[in-house]
């Protein structure tokens, strides 16, 4: 066996398993099943999916922190399980937790990562003022970390991340605990991270639209699997017609609603969470006096009913058999 | 797109990693420990807090006790000052020491551990990065904590040699001390847990030793426990060492198997880093 990947991708993942312990006598949690992907260099690849889907657990394993239990993955031409030091000289990692030192200032937080990376002195920190210029982070470069706003100690993340100009960068969720304004920062950064540097970035989130706006392609992962790979386009077109949603006042008659609602000609795929019942359908809006009839018929009101064209959510309630923020509560009904 | 030779290329050109591992390991390590000093430098009220306990058992306990020495069969000379000094350095090399593994908690908590497995960092260099930081804390301490004494009355006959060794042995035990820290807080990776087994060790390790009292008079099962102790050879062969004609056969074997230990528990606590990449 080579530790050297053929294949041409930037990142690529067969068959991962990994089990946790959880304590004597009770049985190990399956963070991975068979997990696999493949990203092409110079892309942005999405991991989506809820938390403890395996998405963390993924970016553990790639970027050498972490053992499979089985499987292989290579990252930018190393085997990430045989050749763990030739991948940590081509990768970045951005952890979900801030990754900079708080006591040490902007400045020295990347020199000295510069410089564990094999830099000099010089090349250094010629590479840190860059970066802190690039962020737009260079008038608190000589701050303490610990004085910064959330918005900027992220920004510093990833340039730390970046600070060796590695081949592949894992960005596990970026944005999360971000304000709306640093967000949009750093969807710019990400993507001129692919396209200006040919940089390839895994990008983990739970934000769907993060997902839709940042990925080339992305997979669904659901249970430590792969639910749905693609681009987001292609994952959005393959769902048949738009999305129909009824609310209902009561919830009670949730579970009637969505029988009912099967029943009418063109609408598949009812689902009921709540006193949500949501169904595809082919007949766009002209179904929504129908089934608004149908229901009254039945003795069930109707708060709102609306049809509209699918989106991420719908792709990843579709795959991942729920919605997406809620995960208690749904049944399935056979339409 | 790139062909994965290229690929492959291109990234060993980027940054090629100079060096052998060794001088990779040192010039690592030597990284880490300025990051650690520069905190401290920073706030250096944690030194300062570091060495109230020192005071209190130097001057209060001191004082307090000094009536000790008149107990028929205290073989410790005339000043409990004198006797206690070595003692009080070996205990604040253990309790600053036995903290030492917070830092690492802290940096598991933030994302900076996770951060500094994945890259080329040795290993072995992230251990030597505290374990010097602690050392260099600990001959801080100790010159304090002797100066204090010597302010406070006692007289060291030993001279330089004997700081020397009184230094070295503070070292010595702070490295056991701090890779033992680190090596719980890679295993337990919460501060409660870490504090907790510290406190659980560190009393003990004080009272089963010659720190505070000639064992002479302590009961037979506590001179046996001292001996294995590692507190209690750095007790006795800096007391030895300050003494104005030591017994130099007392000393070199504690520091010997002070300097086994140290190196056994280095050794022993970077491998823990695998431990703790296993539970995440």
């Amino acid at each position: 066996m080579t530790s050297t990947s053929t294949s041409g991708y930037a990142v690529e993942a067969d068959d991962l398993r990994k089990a946790y312990r959880t304590g004597r006598g009770r049985q190990p949690v399956h963070a991975l099943d068979g997990l696999g992907f493949a990203v092409e260099p110079g892309t942005v690849y999405g991991l989506l999916g809820p938390n403890g889907a395996g998405k963390s657990t993924t970016v553990r394993i790639l970027s050498t922190l972490s053992r499979a239990d089985s499987g292989r993955a290579w990252v930018a031409g190393a085997d990430v399980g045989a050749d763990p030091d030739a991948v940590r000289h081509r990768i970045g990692l951005v952890s979900q937790r801030p990754s900079s030192d708080p006591m040490a200032t902007g400045r020295e937080n990347l020199v000295l990562a510069a410089r564990i990376q094999g830099l000099g002195r010089a090349d250094a920190r010629a590479r840190a003022g860059r970066l802190l210029d690039r962020f737009g982070i260079a008038d608190a470069a000589d701050r303490l970390v610990r004085t910064w706003s959330g918005g900027m100690a992220r920004k510093l993340d990833v340039a730390i991340g970046l600070v060796h100009r590695p081949q592949v960068l894992f960005l596990d969720e970026p944005t999360t605990g971000l304000d709306p304004e640093a967000r949009a920062e750093m969807w710019a950064e990400v993507g001129r991270l692919a396209g200006d540097d040919r940089m390839t970035v895994l990008l983990t989130t739970h934000y769907l639209d993060e997902a839709d706006r940042l990925a080339h392609r992305l997979a669904i992962i659901e249970s430590g699997r792969v639910a749905v790979e693609g681009t987001p386009e292609q994952l959005k077109s393959e769902l048949r017609g738009d999305l129909l949603q009824v609310e209902l006042d009561l919830e009670e008659s949730a579970a009637r609603a969505a029988g009912i609602v099967g029943t009418v000609a063109g609408v598949t795929s009812v689902l009921h969470e709540g006193r949500t019942v949501r169904a595809r359908t082919d007949a766009g809006a002209r179904v929504v006096p129908v089934v608004v009839a149908v229901l009254g018929e039945a003795g069930i009101e109707v708060a709102s009913a609306t049809v509209a064209r699918p989106s991420l959510e719908d792709v990843y309630l579709r795959h991942a058999g729920r919605s997406f923020e809620s995960t208690d509560t749904l049944e399935e009904v056979s339409a | 797109m790139r062909s994965p030779h290229e690929a492959a290329r291109s990234a060993s050109s980027a940054h090629a990693f100079a060096g052998t591992p060794i001088s990779t390991l040192i010039t690592h390590s030597t990284y880490l420990s300025m990051r650690s000093i520069r905190a401290l430098v920073r706030q250096p009220v944690f030194l300062v807090i570091t060495l109230v306990q020192p005071m209190v058992w130097l001057l209060l306990f001191g004082a307090l006790f000094r009536s000790v020495v008149r107990i028929p069969g205290f073989a410790g000379g005339a000043s409990f000052l004198e006797f206690l000094t070595p003692g009080v350095v070996a205990m604040t090399a253990l309790f600053s020491a036995m903290w030492a593994g917070t830092v690492y908690i802290d940096d598991m908590q933030r994302g900076v551990m996770d951060r500094l497995l994945a890259s080329p960092v040795r290993r072995g260099a992230m251990m030597n990065g505290t374990l010097v930081y602690q050392s260099l804390t600990s001959v801080v301490q100790t010159a304090i904590v002797l100066a204090v004494a010597v302010l406070a009355g006692a007289r060291f006959h030993g001279g330089v040699v004997g700081v020397v060794v009184t230094l070295a042995c503070a070292c010595l035990l702070t490295v056991v001390c701090a890779a033992l820290s680190n090596a719980i807080a890679l295993m337990a990776r919460q501060q409660e847990a870490l504090i907790g087994i510290s406190q659980f060790l560190s009393l003990p390790m004080t009272f089963l030793s010659s720190a505070i009292m000639d064992p002479s008079l302590a009961p037979g099962w506590i001179r046996d426990c001292a001996r294995f102790n590692p507190l209690d050879w750095a007790v006795v062969a800096s007391r030895e060492a300050l003494l104005g004609s030591p017994d130099w056969s007392a000393v070199w074997p504690r520091l010997a198997a002070l300097v086994a230990l140290a190196a056994v528990m280095a050794a022993a606590a970077t491998r823990t880093f695998g431990s703790y990449q296993r539970s995440i």
